[in-house]
């Protein structure tokens, strides 16, 4: 069920009875209900059978909260303050029309009733969506808790298409954050958050020029283990990244990106924003994959970002399906970034890694992800055992993910962005965890998931045990991690360790800098809604 | 007015006893707070949709399993999950209760299992039925004898 609400005027400092909601369900009892209580709370309705296009829509449109079933009275006379602070801020930044917030309710179904907690069982479909709910919710009521922040937008793929389109279409260099505003045609859009996203958009650019002029240095360099080289002619030729789907029972996942170190700007999951990655048509990418990583601000204290620009992503990047169902959500924090960047220097070429030359002050790590049916871990051991963890597996997360949260979170999994990579046998298929973080504490109702893993833990993990040095940040992947503000699961980077890798046969090479704090905040508006709409689970 | 009070205890009494029986739960309350003059029979009107949705659903539970070549479980298991929201919508928690147990044997894929949980489902949308029914003809009595609904916290 999604609503939207819509502001006929956005100074409206009294309650905004009148407020429009959307209600899109398919269950007819259900809509009955809601219409009847929102009517209750002066809200004017408008309501649809839900179908998952429609739904989509609502919360690509930015949905702005989420509301668990069954929806209590209060909960739905609080929406407003909600959508209504969101619009204040909005309104604030823009110069131009009001936005529309909807919220979005999503049908939580009887799990979540059962469970009487925000994120529901096996109902909610990882990704996202369902990730571990923040715990702050007695009620189910998963209204957005930050509202109270600032929002930040949250660079899905669709828009950052259009991002893209309006770019190419001004021209690269005339561009300008009013001129791209103004092409995108995305009403709650501000121009700041058009400018920031250009920033690291440029960024981006620069990188995989770099990327691209260093990579071509590789050429031949050694892998120690001969078994990577094969993992890297198949990552060649392989596109389809392999998701964790439902059916998260199979937890591996793998990257295959064409070794084209294509320049292809026009990559949806681009250079940062990526953050929900909503429907990352992996064909289209070309080129480096940047995840951003969300909102350090979230993040615990030890965090770290990544930011790693996929050298290649080629069609073999199935966001597609990757975005269907768990994606994880990492929020981290910048602080931790440059001490984890001294503790992993010295890790880097070890053990035989000759190869990691990183050059200058780039180190280019890429990581590939062997298609690691048994160093990953299942998916579900994630989610269901939170004290297991420190050691999450990327692929786990992903599982559980799906299939835990709620299912309006899907988190990115940002992680499975990583690899993607290169082209050259250089990089060899080094199952690279990139995450750094140590607690991996998923506790479905924690927020704060730091899955990012312990790097000792993915390598373990990854690879039968084989240690996956985590190199330095300073990589051209961009790591974008959404984050998750409610029940999502709030990834925090914690205690980055870097290990040293016992394996040279697992060495992941990830490039992946580190963003600089101040790019990440503010302009993001984090929509859990966006991609519990994704998840497939929520429209069963 | 005699009549009216008595009736109304009489709904009282019987509201109570659904409640502590486990046939609705906290949820149904809502709904019959949400009931007001602009909407006098909403209760009735949000209980008739479910029983035939859950009509539906049973309907189409019992198609999925009769299948001799081989019962499509996914299918079975989307249905129970949609009256398990449904159940949860109206507060009808009994038939809630019985949807969870259902769900686990769709997902062990075992047949036997799922066709007792059927039998229960069916039985308790039928008991539900006939409270509810009960419950809806005495608030009716009240009005009737010129009294009001009260509300049974």
């Amino acid at each position: 069920m999604g609503v939207e609400s819509g502001f006929s005027s956005p100074r409206n400092d009294v309650f905004p009875a009148g407020l429009r909601v959307l209600v899109v369900d398919d269950d007819p009892t259900w809509l009955k209900i809601l219409e009847k209580m929102l009517k209750k709370c002066s809200y004017e309705v408008m309501s649809v059978d839900g179908e998952t296009s429609r739904v989509m829509k609502g919360v690509q449109h930015g949905a702005c909260d989420y509301l668990l079933k069954p929806i209590r009275m209060k909960e739905l006379r609080n929406i407003w303050q909600h959508v209504f602070r969101k619009k204040i801020h909005e309104v604030r930044d823009i110069e131009s029309l009001e936005g529309i917030e909807s919220i979005h309710m999503t049908r939580s179904g009887s799990d979540m009733f059962d469970d009487g907690h925000l994120l529901g069982g096996e109902d909610i479909t990882s990704v996202r969506k369902r990730k571990d709910a923040d715990n702050k919710h007695d009620d189910k009521d998963l209204s957005d808790p930050s509202s109270t922040k600032k929002a930040r937008v949250v660079w899905t793929v669709d828009l950052h298409q259009k991002f893209v389109k309006a770019v190419n279409q001004i021209g690269f260099d005339k561009v300008g954050p009013k001129k791209i505003l103004d092409l995108m045609n995305v009403p709650w859009l501000t121009r700041e958050n058009v400018a920031s996203h250009l920033q690291k958009y440029r960024l981006y650019l620069s990188r995989l020029q770099k990327e691209s002029d260093i990579k071509n240095s590789f050429t031949g360099m050694n892998h120690s283990d001969p078994s990577s080289k094969d993992s890297t002619a198949s990552f060649g030729h392989h596109n389809s990244m392999n998701v964790m789907q439902d059916d998260l029972s199979n937890g591996a996942y793998s990257f295959s990106v064409n070794n084209s170190l294509a320049q292809n700007v026009d990559l949806k999951g681009h250079e940062g924003d990526r953050k929900g990655i909503t429907s990352v048509p992996v064909a289209e990418p070309k080129g480096a994959l940047s995840i951003d990583i969300p909102d350090p601000n979230k993040a615990k204290s030890s965090h770290i970002s990544f930011d790693h620009s996929l050298g290649s992503v080629d069609s073999g990047l199935n966001f597609a399906s990757f975005n269907s169902t768990n994606l994880v959500q990492y929020s981290w924090s910048k602080i931790p970034e440059i001490q984890f960047k001294q503790e992993c220097e010295p890790l880097q070429l070890e053990n035989g890694f000759s190869q990691l030359p990183l050059p200058g002050s780039h180190h280019h790590m890429q990581t590939e992800y062997l298609q690691p049916s048994a160093s990953i871990s299942s998916g579900p051991s994630i989610t269901e055992k939170e004290a297991s963890s420190s050691r999450i597996e990327v692929k786990p997360m992903y599982d559980e993910y799906g299939r835990n949260h709620v299912k309006h979170l899907s988190p990115m999994e940002a992680v499975d962005l990583f690899p993607v990579q290169s082209k050259n046998h250089t990089l060899h298929n080094q199952v690279f965890e990139p995450i750094s973080t140590s607690t991996s504490s998923m506790k479905s109702p924690d927020v704060s998931l730091n899955w990012l893993t312990d790097l000792e833990f993915a390598q373990r993990n990854l690879n039968g045990g084989a240690g996956i040095p985590f190199t330095s940040l300073s990589e051209d992947i961009q790591v974008c991690w959404l984050q998750g503000d409610c029940y999502a699961m709030n990834f925090g980077l914690q205690d980055f360790d870097c290990t040293e890798y016992n394996d040279p046969a697992l060495i992941a090479e990830i490039p992946f800098h580190l963003y600089d704090a101040p790019r990440f905040d503010h302009d993001h508006l984090f929509d859990p809604a966006e991609y519990s709409a994704l998840d497939k689970g929520l429209f069963a | 007015m005699d009549i009216a009070n008595q009736l109304q205890r009489q709904f009282m009494d019987y509201s109570t006893s659904l409640h502590r029986e486990g046939f609705v739960d906290d949820q149904f309350t809502q709904l019959q707070k949400l009931q007001d003059e602009n909407s006098p029979d909403f209760v009735v009107e949000v209980a008739s949709l479910f029983f035939e949705d859950c009509e539906k659903l049973i309907n189409n539970m019992a198609r999925a399993l009769e299948q001799q070549q081989g019962v499509d479980f996914k299918q079975v298991d989307a249905s129970v999950h949609q009256l398990k929201g449904s159940s949860s919508s109206i507060g009808a928690m009994r038939v809630k209760n019985v949807c969870i147990a259902f769900r686990s044997f769709c997902e062990a894929q075992n047949r036997e299992g799922c066709l007792r949980c059927l039998q229960q489902v069916t039985h308790e949308y039928s008991l539900l039925k006939n409270k509810l029914q009960t419950l809806f003809r005495l608030e009716k009595q009240i009005l009737a004898a010129g009294g009001s609904i009260p509300i049974v916290e």
